[in-house]
């Protein structure tokens, strides 16, 4: 009966996350803090778990202390189990050598042998950066249905923007015929979403194979899945709807985390349906004063409201003091401004502390995003200018 | 710590039957998003202690619901944890308990299969912050039998009948008891329905009332042997209150946005409670909130003045709310206005609708109820 799992997912969360600079100098990419109370890797583990998978091995590789710490035996995702659950796969010595993970397919070509203690048919290759609402169950009927031996989960995207993206040119019932790196003059709207199910056989064949090449950066998008298309295998493309955002910039980080307000939000995570599950702050309710105000923001759990908060996300025990001023931006979770302090057009990494009248970012036009890292601190009067990126242990 | 700790569920069911017509005392929802044995159940998690045992009576179907395994207060553990003591039925009485010595007598196998030196009793509705360590050192230095925890209180605003006075000497032993507390007296030391004893010393008398005939806690074992045991007298200073009527309900709620209270009840440990994974509050851009505990999952569009709101309560655009207490998934449509009212869970409010109670008499809502 529980011999084996169907299928098993495979999420990709050793990457440094680099264009998110100060953001990423102590975490990896996918631990990156986001809306509020999650973390990025809370939607592809929620996804998981919303469509059914209940085994999934997280490749870690940059800074994984806070990542392994925060996933801990994956309790809030329901992926604590006697069969299956979450296990935190880092690179390893072996017999013949150790090596860091050299690229995607590499990563889980050195972790071949957990897929292979499951036994499953099929296996889903994810990324820790995205943010996404998906049932990956809906993908898998699709491949099982079609024969395929892999399906690409792709994305409508306007084409004006698709030569920013990896273009997937399909055939009839959307079988791929081609795959585009960031083309010129793109054929298709469709924009893989670097989301794949394999049917295991294929996977552990094509891992191997790519193994013994010279000339590969054992990447899936640049080197698998083109060579299985040079083989005539049957791929298709799964037409994702829905929001899907890449936050590895810190454009759109920031963009992500503001699609969260408004009346109407372009990202809508209170439907309890999907719920998006995530390691609970333990703080009180937030508290917002007499001369407190939070107008178009969200706000977590613990937050000391005195100042004024406006269209911003607050992470919890977020203090914003009397006369302080947050504008259009992100503050994760324990960070203090002070008073008179005002913040606009940035992300505040945890535990900044902003000073008396200090001044952090612009409301000016095109909007550049200040960042500020973990635990920098922002003396007294002083202005940290828009677009300005600091080290948190400066 | 070398401690067990023993919580009450249903003691004062009977002082507040509009709260707990569908739950028990330990299941009321308080302060936005926790539940009044969250605060028991995190001072004993937070003082180190892993085995607590839940006595239960009646209506605990929620309570059941809200602790779970207990793993949200680190307490879903291979040895110990939290267990649930619901009423064993027994050859001789084949009614429920009355008192809180027949409850304890449901908890005598519990107790006498543990090998824990102390034993830490208290009340689910007291709601405090206190680290049970400290307690056990006074206990210790003082080469107690019995600690008792108290609080000072002004005579003259103390209600509900459930107050035991105790008058202490200057050394901190208890002197004697009064059940009775009269409006003139000043400040007073009331028990705060918390006390540690050996685990063993406890056993033998529940036995020593049980074959006594004896059924009153409080009398029968605290009072009566005031001179017999040295019993001290512990204070607990800063927040702490128990919930002994609807209105005390309202006031001790409506204390905790003062920034002292908080601080005393939030500042030390952390206070545990089920994780529901809510999503952060979202504030409309009208919005207007002033001294208010917002919890998670809320949308607030209107105005909030001076109340405490619940996880995943809506609150409509125009729509006043002012002096409240409005519990989880309570829905207030838009252009209402809303004045010293308690709603249960899950309340809708429609449009345009009126309410008011005042501040010496809030007016309650039951649960799911459509105004």
């Amino acid at each position: 009966m529980l011999s084996h799992k169907e299928c098993v997912a495979m999420l990709l969360a050793g990457g440094q996350g680099s264009r998110l600079y100060a953001l990423t100098s102590k975490i990896a990419k996918p631990a990156v803090p986001f809306g509020g109370k999650y973390r990025i890797i809370d939607f592809p583990l929620s996804n998981c778990i919303n469509s059914g998978i209940d085994t999934v091995g997280v490749l870690t590789q940059y800074e994984p202390l806070v990542l392994n710490d925060y996933i801990g035996n994956g309790q809030p995702w329901d992926l604590d189990r006697m069969y299956g659950g979450v296990h935190i796969l880092s690179p390893y010595q072996a017999k013949r050598g150790s090596e860091w993970y050299k690229g995607t397919a590499n990563a889980i070509y050195q972790n071949i042998s957990f897929i292979k203690s499951y036994n499953p048919k099929y296996v889903l290759i994810l990324s820790g950066d995205h943010i996404y609402k998906m049932n990956y169950d809906k993908m898998l009927q699709e491949h099982k249905e079609k024969g395929a031996d892999v399906t690409v989960a792709t994305i409508k995207v306007p084409i004006k923007e698709a030569s920013r993206f990896g273009i997937v040119n399909v055939g009839d019932k959307n079988r791929i015929v081609e795959f585009e790196e960031k083309p010129a003059n793109p054929k298709s709207d469709l924009a893989s979403m670097g989301i794949y199910i394999f049917s295991a056989e294929k996977l552990y064949k094509y891992l191997e194979e790519d193994e013994q090449k010279t000339d590969t950066s054992n990447d899936f998008g640049k080197n698998i899945l083109p060579t299985m298309l040079a083989n005539g295998e049957k791929m298709f493309a799964h037409i994702f709807e829905g929001y899907w955002k890449d936050v590895g910039t810190i454009d759109s980080l920031f963009e992500a985390n503001m699609d969260l307000l408004g009346p109407n939000p372009s990202f809508d995570i209170s439907d309890r349906a999907w719920l998006i599950h995530s390691k609970n702050p333990i703080a009180p309710p937030h508290y917002i004063g007499e001369k407190g105000s939070a107008k178009g923001s969200i706000v977590a759990l613990g937050c000391e409201i005195e100042g004024t908060a406006e269209n911003s996300v607050l992470s919890a025990n977020v203090k914003i003091e009397e006369g302080a001023i947050v504008k259009d931006s992100v503050i994760f979770s324990g960070s203090v401004i002070k008073k008179g302090a005002i913040v606009c057009n940035s992300i505040i990494d945890e535990n900044v502390v902003i000073g008396e009248n200090a001044k952090v970012g612009s409301e000016e036009l095109p909007r550049k995003i200040a960042v500020l890292g973990c635990g920098a601190k922002v003396f007294e009067n002083e202005i940290i200018e828009a677009g300005k990126i600091v080290e948190g242990n400066r | 710590m070398d401690a067990l700790g023993i919580i009450f569920s249903n003691i004062h069911d009977e002082s507040l039957p509009e709260l707990t017509a569908y739950r028990t005392t330990a299941s009321i929802p308080f302060c936005g998003r926790y539940r009044l044995i969250d605060f028991a159940l995190s001072n004993m998690v937070n003082s180190g202690m892993t085995k607590v045992g839940v006595i239960t009576k009646s209506n605990y179907q929620s309570l059941m619901d809200h602790i779970g395994s207990g793993k949200d207060w680190d307490l879903a553990r291979r040895h110990g944890g939290l267990i649930i003591l619901p009423p064993f039925g027994v050859k001789e009485s084949t009614s429920l308990y009355n008192t809180r010595l027949e409850a304890l007598k449901t908890a005598t196998g519990f107790l006498s299969k543990s090998t824990e030196e102390y034993v830490v009793l208290s009340d689910s509705d007291a709601v405090c912050s206190m680290d049970y360590t400290e307690l056990l050192s006074y206990h210790n230095d003082n080469n107690a039998d019995m600690t008792l925890v108290y609080f000072k209180a002004n005579a003259e605003r103390i209600d509900g009948n459930n107050n035991l006075q105790l008058i202490v000497d200057n050394d901190g032993r208890v002197a004697d008891m009064a059940f009775n507390v009269k409006k003139d007296m000043g400040e007073v030391c009331l028990y705060a329905n918390i006390c540690i004893m050996r685990r063993t010393m406890l056993l033998n008398l529940i036995q020593d009332a049980v074959s006594h005939g004896k059924t009153h806690f409080a009398a029968d074992i605290l009072a009566a042997n005031v001179n017999h045991f040295k019993i001290y007298a512990y204070e607990h200073q800063g927040y702490f209150t128990r919930i002994s009527s609807l209105q005390s309900y309202y006031d001790e709620s409506l204390k905790l946005l003062n920034k002292e209270n908080r601080d005393s009840l939030f500042g030390s440990g952390g206070i545990y409670t089920k994780v529901k994974d809510s999503v952060p509050t979202t504030y409309g851009t009208d919005s207007v909130v002033n001294n208010s505990l917002i919890a998670d999952g809320c949308t607030i569009e209107g105005k909030v003045y001076n109340s405490i709101i619940f996880r995943g309560v809506k609150v409509g655009k125009g729509t006043v709310i002012k002096n409240s207490i409005l519990m989880q998934g309570t829905m207030i449509g838009e252009n209402a206005t809303v004045n010293c009212i308690i709603t249960d869970k899950n309340v809708i409010v429609k449009d345009r609708r009126l309410l008011s109670g005042s501040l010496n008499h809030p007016f309650f809502i039951n649960k799911s109820t459509v105004i």
